[in-house]
């Protein structure tokens, strides 16, 4: 960092003083491919410390000593700990996953096929929750401690405090079962149309959204008030102000931070924490792919897996903190 | 099945007999209770089969890591995906578990049983047009069972020393007599595939009624009619959905809605729930799958004899059928086989509950403390429960058994056949001999009792070979009740396969095979216009 001075201008800055948001990206993408490398030697050293190995579990009580000795000799399963990682690893850098020990397919393939319909769901789930969470939020500050608020923070506690499976388990008996106007199962498959894969998967996304909405519209909520109490709005409402207008475009912008930060958590758990759901609903997404790998130890399918979410979790916190510095003009031109 | 039981059955085809009727007139005809119930069921539903629509099943056992390869074939949905697409050689009749030709016409044994030839069936074309051969066979039955095999179906192609094509037959040696080795062509693993499957063993192409058109595992499974089926009395719809449900509820619910038309495992608790819903029928079987107690013969403290008996004698049967099967099974009596198999010795005494006798033996092992038993809910369904009705049951006897629940995963690696006392489940083999040699004889690798005895092994060697009936049984009864008084399995229950399906669906064989018409349910049912 120089700080040399100049006759007569401003002092000369480092790199990372004039471009922030730039040096902020780049020193996270290495902080993530450390992270990401730690991921993996942990999940690998998981697996491995689990009872038994793939050979042993995967013919359960059909399996003879002649067929897993065969099975390990096979896929190498017979060699140390060590050896194993770094072959992994020496295909993973070349952009190679290897092929899962269960199905002999390319491990990329099916975990492609998997986390696209993740992401569906997620991106779909997403799209309704985060603007209907916002604008809740923002509703409740306006119509703070009246009827609406009230009835709003009821309703989403009540959302959030029943477990997943249980809301699933509503919407099922009532939408598919009962009504019949819902799709069940969820299974999406290959060839599917586009507007008939959302129709399939109504039920699954308003559970989530369900959900997910309660965490974010209270943290709207709550870091909006928190703004409310300071100077400037007190000078816009004494200016005439209309309430909503003072909200949205005086007290909003400048609770950006907490609320974007929750968001992204909640975005992150839509992609990799929502196994129960996916098992009510039948839907074929990560989660489910990767429990039943873990189940069978099998190795390459858990690691990709396991690197994929580390990922969505980075990739996510590091937008947040992206959009947080965006977000305030302060750190957007520093000077 | 004689002439009068085949009048009877036709009655009730025609709609005029009851149930009780009609099993009270079989069982005086000298049908075992089970077989009579089945029958009904098959010849209630007995109609002219319609051909047409979309069979959708969901199924419970399926995982992502489940493979086409019917070497790999573990899950519950690639069991029923296999029988879909593949044919074995042989297959069982659906009351009697007697064998039938299926891919293979007919077989012969030498005078020692030690060699068997079949005469395989022509003009049995593969779903790519192939035509099936000999070879084709031989490679098949060699890839499951040579040195470098890693198929599930191994260790019972064990005793097989030499398979080979003489002339166009298939002529198979053993290392000693086996007057039942067309059984065990009936597994399921030993689907018929081209070249026996060794260049391509996960293309999923057989000589089944149904083949592979998708397949995204623990997902989905879809099939189309196969044209050039070489039955004409199998494969009535259209297609075929196999769609995984590891949920319960998820089942159910699709069931109610009509979303699928079968589904397997339903949990016994909720089949009065199930049943109220006007579209749904329970379809219940009969077979020889058991759930079991098992203790090590050699480990102490159950190398005692009394400690063994002690326990057997302080377990509810009736209780645990009652409650953990919903009443959807039979008490069991310590040895593995029921009415289901043929040459079961009849009229052993029903082993029941008795507490003096229980704490009777026990006194006399001199064992103080506590007995552990290992457990887990993938022991058996309602495992848990069972252990703890068992720890109840025996503590009136003045037994203490404490229950160590371990987790499902890794259970079958490391608990079951490893620890002294735990739970577990068996299917049902095709024959007495097939069960007996893979978990009671004193070298088999499933010999999870770890029973040696040396009676008990002579007997089963000199059974296999022999060709007399009557001998045959009084061997098999002997070693019945060597498993029974000396043995180290407690079995409480013969469990029954509970499925259910939309009463429009027609044509459900209760095969006493295995679970879902003994995985034959797409090919045999269509569907009530």
């Amino acid at each position: 960092m120089s700080n040399s001075t100049e006759a007569g201008g401003t002092p000369a800055r480092s790199q990372r003083e004039r471009f922030p948001l730039l040096t902020l990206i780049f020193e996270r993408f290495l902080l993530s491919l450390v992270l990401l490398f730690a991921v993996s030697v942990l999940i690998f050293a998981g697996v491995e410390a689990l009872p038994g190995d793939f050979a042993s579990t995967y013919l359960g009580q059909s399996a003879t000593p002649e067929t897993i000795a065969n099975i390990r000799a096979e896929l190498g399963l017979d060699r140390p700990v060590v050896t194993r990682y770094f072959d992994w690893l020496g295909g993973v850098v070349q952009g190679d996953f290897g092929t899962s020990w269960a199905s002999r397919n390319s491990v990329s393939e099916q975990v492609g096929k998997r986390l696209g319909n993740s992401l569906f769901l997620a991106g779909f789930a997403a799209i309704i929750a985060v603007p209907l969470a916002i604008c809740l939020g923002m509703l409740s500050v306006h119509f703070r401690d009246r009827m609406p608020d009230k009835i709003i923070n009821v309703i989403s506690l009540a959302a959030i405090s029943l477990p997943e499976f249980f809301i699933g388990y509503l919407l099922i008996l009532y939408f598919a079962v009962n009504f019949g106007i819902a799709t069940f199962p969820a299974t999406v498959y290959e060839g599917m149309g586009f507007l008939e894969r959302i129709q399939t998967i109504a039920l699954p996304t308003a559970t989530l959204v369900l959900v997910v909405l309660a965490h974010m519209m209270r943290m709207t909520r709550a870091a909006i008030l928190s703004v409310m109490s300071s100077a400037y709005m007190e000078t816009a409402e004494l200016k005439g102000l209309s309430s909503w207008r003072a909200i949205v475009k005086h007290a909003a912008p400048n609770a950006l931070a907490p609320i974007i930060n929750v968001v992204a958590l909640n975005l992150a758990y839509l992609v990799v924490g929502v196994v129960v759901v996916e098992v009510v609903f039948v839907y074929p997404g990560m989660g489910q792919y990767m429990v039943d790998a873990v189940t069978v130890r099998d190795m390459p399918v858990v690691q990709a897996c396991g690197l994929i979410f580390a990922a969505v979790y980075i990739l996510l916190n590091m937008l947040a903190d992206i959009l947080a510095i965006v977000a305030n003009p302060r750190l957007r031109h520093p000077r | 099945m004689n002439d009068f039981t085949k009048y009877l059955a036709g009655r009730v085809t025609a709609g005029g007999m009851n149930r009780r009727e009609f099993i009270g007139r079989a069982m005086a005809a000298g049908l075992t209770l089970t077989a009579a119930g089945n029958l009904f069921a098959t010849s209630a539903a007995a109609q002219t089969p319609k051909k047409g629509g979309t069979l959708k099943l969901g199924l419970e056992g399926g995982a992502a890591t489940d493979s086409i390869d019917p070497a790999k074939a573990t899950s519950q949905v690639m069991f029923a995906a296999v029988r879909s697409w593949g044919d074995t050689l042989v297959e069982t009749h659906p009351q009697t578990r007697a064998p039938m030709p299926s891919l293979a016409e007919s077989w012969a044994p030498s005078a020692d049983a030690k060699t068997w030839t079949f005469k395989i069936r022509k003009g049995v074309q593969f779903h790519d047009g192939k035509e099936m051969t000999t070879d084709d066979v031989v490679a098949t039955l060699k890839r499951h069972s040579d040195s470098k095999t890693e198929s599930g179906a191994a260790g019972v192609m064990k005793s097989i020393t030499s398979i080979e094509n003489k002339g166009g037959d298939l002529v198979v040696t053993l290392d000693s007599g086996n007057a039942d080795l067309p059984a065990i062509f009936t597994d399921y693993h030993l689907v018929i595939q081209p070249n026996g499957g060794i260049d391509k063993p996960t293309a999923g192409v057989g000589t089944g009624p149904y083949k592979v058109k998708s397949f995204e595992p623990g997902v989905r499974m879809t099939f189309e009619k196969n044209p050039n089926d070489w039955r004409s009395d199998r494969g009535y719809v259209d297609s075929v959905e196999i769609i995984t449900m590891n949920d319960a509820t998820a089942r159910i619910a699709a069931l109610s809605s009509g979303q699928v038309q079968f589904i397997n495992r339903v949990d016994p608790k909720t089949v009065p729930l199930l049943t109220r819903a006007p579209t749904v029928q329970l379809l219940t079987t009969s077979g020889g799958g058991h759930y079991v107690f098992i203790m090590h013969c050699d480990k102490a403290p159950f190398d005692n004899n009394d400690l063994r008996m002690a326990l057997k004698y302080a377990i509810d049967r009736e209780e645990m059928v009652k409650r953990i099967l919903g009443g959807y099974g039979k008490v069991g009596n310590d040895f593995p086989i029921n009415d289901t198999y043929a040459l079961f010795p009849e009229g052993i005494e029903q082993r029941s509950y008795d507490p003096d006798k229980a704490a009777f033996h026990y006194k006399k092992s001199g064992h103080s403390g506590s007995v552990l038993l290992r457990t887990s809910e993938v022991a058996f369904p309602g495992a848990v429960d069972a252990s703890v009705l068992f720890q109840q049951s025996a503590k009136k006897a003045g037994i203490d058994i404490e229950i160590k629940r371990e987790p499902g995963d890794g259970y079958w690696s490391n608990v079951w056949n490893v620890q002294p006392f735990s739970a577990s489940y068996w299917g049902s083999r095709a024959t007495q001999d097939q069960f007996y040699s893979g978990a009671y004889l004193s070298t088999a690798d499933w010999n999870d009792t770890r029973f040696k005895n040396e009676t008990f092994d002579k007997l089963l060697i000199s059974a296999r070979g022999e060709l007399d009936e009557k001998k045959r049984k009084d061997m098999y009864r002997e070693m019945a009740m060597l498993v029974r008084d000396e043995g180290g399995t407690i079995l409480p229950m013969f469990n029954d396969f509970v499925n259910a399906g939309t009463k429009k669906l027609m044509g459900y064989v209760s095969d006493i095979g295995n679970d879902m018409s003994n995985g034959y349910v797409a090919s045999r049912v269509w569907f009530d216009a």
